[in-house]
């Protein structure tokens, strides 16, 4: 699960990374935004939307993507 | 009138908290494991690090035993007040509007700062005058009130920080908020620590006083 912060609501942690970038010679960089990653195995991935939706992430500020990779 | 006040694995201000409901009324520590409020009048939610405060401040502690029965409290009318971490667990919880987020420094504060009552239609605030300053303490990291356009009616707003003392970001200058059927509310500042002239300030003990005149 990928979590974000919503659009619009200041991220002070992306600011201030975008701010650090250049300091060290990275030019060009906008739109930093800093967010989660949480890893799980899961046996019925149809429950993960609910589980981000209850506890994983809160929706009034952040955004959640899921992203499903099959057992290797 | 008795309160409860709970502790979470990671409170650590439900010491100053019950010592702050002794001076207007009884009170006893509720334990986060447990879920009987019998015989509690009003629930206070303390400040800390609840659950470490892993994944997001107050997510996980929402989800606790005592919570589940402080949410049915709440939802039969008992006041429920939330202080800065209680605050933020009360947000996770649904039973106010809104979230907290990271102060836009990025910095954790701890200062005294002045508030406005804006509302005194409460159970926490009844003893203040509309417009009266209180001299609270703040000390957090994540305290930037936040609430999406429409979710906040103006009349929920309780408590505002004085012009130009807004230590986090908040939206609004909003230091205190409560729920539309006003017996929950949540503050990031710390009334619990402004009890006593010795250090500092008074002022807290009005709302644990305000609340302490909720019937038996």
């Amino acid at each position: 699960m990928l979590i974000r912060p919503k659009a619009g609501i200041l991220d002070p942690q992306g600011q201030a990374v975008e701010r650090a970038l250049p300091a060290l010679g990275f030019e060009g960089v906008r739109n930093v935004h800093v967010g989660r990653l949480i890893e799980l195995d899961v046996e019925d991935a149809g429950s993960l939307p609910e589980m981000c939706e209850r506890l994983l992430a809160n929706p009034l500020i952040e955004d959640y993507e899921i992203v499903e990779e099959a057992a290797a | 009138m008795r309160f409860g006040v709970v502790r979470f694995p990671g409170s650590c201000d439900e010491v100053d908290a019950l010592h702050a409901c002794r001076r207007f009324a009884e009170a006893e520590l509720l334990w986060h494991g447990d879920r009987d409020l019998t015989g509690i009048d009003a629930v206070v939610v303390p400040g800390g690090f609840s659950y470490g405060d892993y994944l997001r401040v107050g997510a996980i502690a929402r989800f606790s035993p005592m919570m589940e029965a402080v949410i049915d409290f709440a939802e039969s009318g008992g006041p429920v007040f939330g202080i800065c971490n209680g605050f933020q667990v009360l947000c996770e919880a649904g039973l106010l509007p809104g979230a907290l987020l990271p102060n836009d420094s990025l910095r954790f504060v701890c200062r005294q700062v002045e508030v406005i009552v804006e509302a005194t239609d409460t159970p926490f605030t009844r003893t203040c005058q509309p417009g009266e300053r209180l001299s609270i303490p703040v000390k957090h990291t994540t305290g930037r009130y936040f609430a999406p356009a429409g979710t906040l009616p103006e009349d929920q707003i309780v408590l505002r920080y004085a012009p130009g003392q807004n230590p986090n970001g908040a939206m609004d200058d909003i230091a205190g908020v409560c729920n539309a059927g006003r017996n929950v509310m949540g503050l990031m500042p710390h009334p619990e620590h402004a009890v006593d002239p010795l250090t500092g300030s008074a002022d807290g003990g009005r709302l644990f006083e305000s609340l302490a005149m909720v019937p038996a």
